[in-house]
């Protein structure tokens, strides 16, 4: 059937396609912009160094907003990430510690304390989906119950004081790089180059932090899922319509509490990489994190109404407020002023997202 | 109606309560295939109660339903599905931000093997088929990659109808199919419904439009405050005499002694 609507002009058409173009592609430019400006006004903002540090500042941000990718799709928010984060993260090095004064081996316990962290952080999701699908609490108060009770039992487990007296190793992981380039002479894996002098050990280059390899690889995985499969194509169309969702058969309950999980376990791993790098467990590694994710998200082109966005943008969201962060050290400027930023981008981000036209109707 | 045929669906002495309400009450009819039966009545009468009924949102409190011939228990809209009874809803259930094809196949994706290891979604697979159930039904959409967002009512209303014929419905249920649409768009959706009728699909219309209803169906059923109060053959009967049936001239209409 063909359309029965009027077309509108064609010099309407054009400036809409502007319009919506400018709606879409305005974070590459913001992102560009943001990377002209700082290596402006920085000191080699462009060094090897300093890209690394971008990474490492974006890792947390990243993993926290691939989870949110989803539950925002869905049209739902899971605000307890930060402090399901501290929880594992507290979790994470309690068992590494217990099991190594159980005489365990340090590798042992790292991997033991890696996996009993993954498997309790899915705890907070079941109860979070389960609350929002099967007893219709709004996400935003189911998630925001749990960001308290995350962050308080993380401080009872963790006695109100960080976690100490981790296994070593642990600190090798996470403060290590794929790749270590002495330039001209050598190049090796995941440790320095054997047998320098102290001079060349001074000029190694350390690319790719093992932390945000890490992290990439599972978004990598969960991207491919959002993009290609039929779960990711059923997470979308929850956040279209839930009523079309559930008439076409689609088990949204059950859909929705994995999707919460699925943030929750991304939360669990961003408690990890904590671990791993500062080798402590504190009950606020992530606290101040969600705004971070939230921000992530939204910033790449996800509706807060659900339906939109796409894991691509989730990380050029997150590129964002890590070259920010990056930058503003840099600079020399304390790093809290990077929350009054990300604060205005968010809402920026959200009112482009309400008053440029998304798409060309063919008007009914 | 008197068909030797076995009626594609056959409800009987339906009722459905809530609460102290009785929405619908022993409320009986039959769609034969290839039939266009049109289910009338004012606001509150009960038809959007019945059809729930039969599509399998509301369980029915008392009452048999026979498909083909037999007697099913229709408990959630899947088992309804699953008998090739299709729902199209006034607010058509279509996920907006999905395109054409990932509309008709929503919830029954087609999945193929993505280097022998994971199993992806198959676009081309359903764009294909997609466009021949389009093509079939005499449908024209620009592109089946267009989102659900940029097209007309009435075409939504397509593709939500065909949807419906590419999983195979024997019983289509449309409510209100043509409300909000342009004259150009009702008239397409019409022909659409004659198309489905020659294919020997049945279909059941809940509409306001009685001129629409006139146009298409081969019977109609009036209800009122959850009854049936009365079963025309479309030929035999003419708009006044439906209307007075549904706003319940009682008196003049139960003289004329149709089956009540």
């Amino acid at each position: 059937m063909s359309a029965g609507g009027a077309s509108p002009s064609s010099q309407n058409l054009l400036r809409n396609r502007r319009a919506v173009n400018l709606g879409r592609y305005w974070v590459y430019l913001f992102f560009l912009g943001e990377l002209i400006i700082f290596s402006i006004l920085g000191t080699n903002f462009f060094s090897a160094q300093n890209l690394q540090n971008i990474l490492v500042a974006s890792t947390t941000i990243l993993l926290l907003a691939a989870g949110e990718t989803f539950v925002i799709l869905t049209g739902g928010i899971d605000l307890s990430v930060g402090f399901v984060m501290g929880l594992s993260c507290v979790i994470c090095a309690k068992i590494m510690v217990t099991l190594q004064a159980l005489g365990l081996p340090g590798s042992v316990a790292i991997l033991l304390g890696i996996a009993g962290c993954l498997l309790i952080g899915l705890l907070p999701g079941l109860l979070n989906g389960f609350l929002i699908a099967k007893l219709r609490v709004p996400p935003f108060i189911a998630t925001f119950g749990m960001y308290g009770i995350a962050y308080g039992l993380a401080e009872i487990i963790s006695n109100n004081v960080p976690i100490s007296g981790l296994p070593p190793q642990a600190g090798f992981v996470g403060n290590g790089y794929l790749l270590y380039y002495l330039p001209g002479k050598a190049l090796s894996w995941f440790s320095p180059p054997q047998g320098i002098s102290r001079q060349e050990i001074r000029q190694v280059v350390p690319l790719f932090p093992n932390v945000f390899l890490l992290a990439i690889i599972a978004v990598a995985i969960f991207g491919f899922i959002l993009a290609r499969t039929q779960f990711g194509q059923h997470t979308y169309a929850i956040g279209g319509s839930v009523d079309a969702a559930r008439r076409a058969g689609i088990l949204v309950d059950r859909h929705l509490i994995k999707v919460y999980m699925i943030s929750s376990f991304f939360a669990a791993l961003g408690g990890v990489m904590f671990t791993l790098r500062y080798v402590t467990g504190r009950a606020d590694a992530g606290s101040a994190r969600m705004l971070d994710a939230i921000a992530a998200v939204v910033i790449g082109g996800a509706s807060l109404y659900g339906g939109t966005g796409t894991m691509i943008g989730s990380i050029i969201g997150t590129l964002i407020i890590g070259v920010l962060e990056t930058g503003m050290v840099n600079l020399g400027l304390p790093t809290y002023n990077k929350y009054v930023y990300v604060g205005i981008i968010l809402i920026m981000a959200v009112l482009i997202d309400q008053f440029f036209p998304e798409e060309t109707k063919g008007e009914v | 109606m008197a068909d030797q045929k076995v009626p594609l669906l056959e409800v009987k002495n339906i009722v459905k309560r809530f609460g102290g309400l009785v929405a619908v009450n022993r409320v009986s009819m039959e769609v034969y295939p290839g039939e266009v039966v049109a289910l009338l009545g004012d606001n509150g009468a009960g038809k959007s109660t019945l059809i729930k009924v039969v599509s399998g949102v509301y369980p029915p409190d008392e009452g048999e339903i026979y498909f083909e011939g037999k007697e099913v228990k229709i408990n959630n809209p899947m088992d309804a599905i699953q008998l090739g009874i299709e729902t199209i809803y006034q607010d058509l259930a279509l996920a907006e931000n999905l395109n054409v094809y990932s509309n008709i196949f929503l919830g029954r994706e087609k999945l193929k093997k993505w280097l022998g290891l994971v199993s992806v979604l198959d676009h081309d697979y359903m764009h294909d088929e997609s466009k021949k159930v389009l093509d079939r039904l005499g449908i024209e959409i620009p592109s089946l990659k267009n989102k659900i967002k940029m097209l007309s009512g009435g075409q939504r209303q397509s593709v939500a109808i065909s949807r419906s014929i590419y999983w195979k419905a024997k019983l289509l249920i449309m409510d209100e199919p043509t409300a909000a649409l342009g004259v150009a768009e009702q008239r397409k959706v019409l022909d659409l419904v004659r198309t489905l009728k020659d294919q020997g699909v049945g279909v059941i219309i809940i509409s306001h439009q009685l001129y629409d209803v006139f146009q298409v169906a081969d019977r109609m059923i009036v209800l009122r405050r959850g009854e049936k109060v009365g079963e025309r053959i479309t030929k035999d009967t003419n708009s006044d005499e439906i209307v007075g049936l549904m706003v319940g001239a009682e008196l003049v209409e139960d003289s004329k002694g149709e089956e009540v």
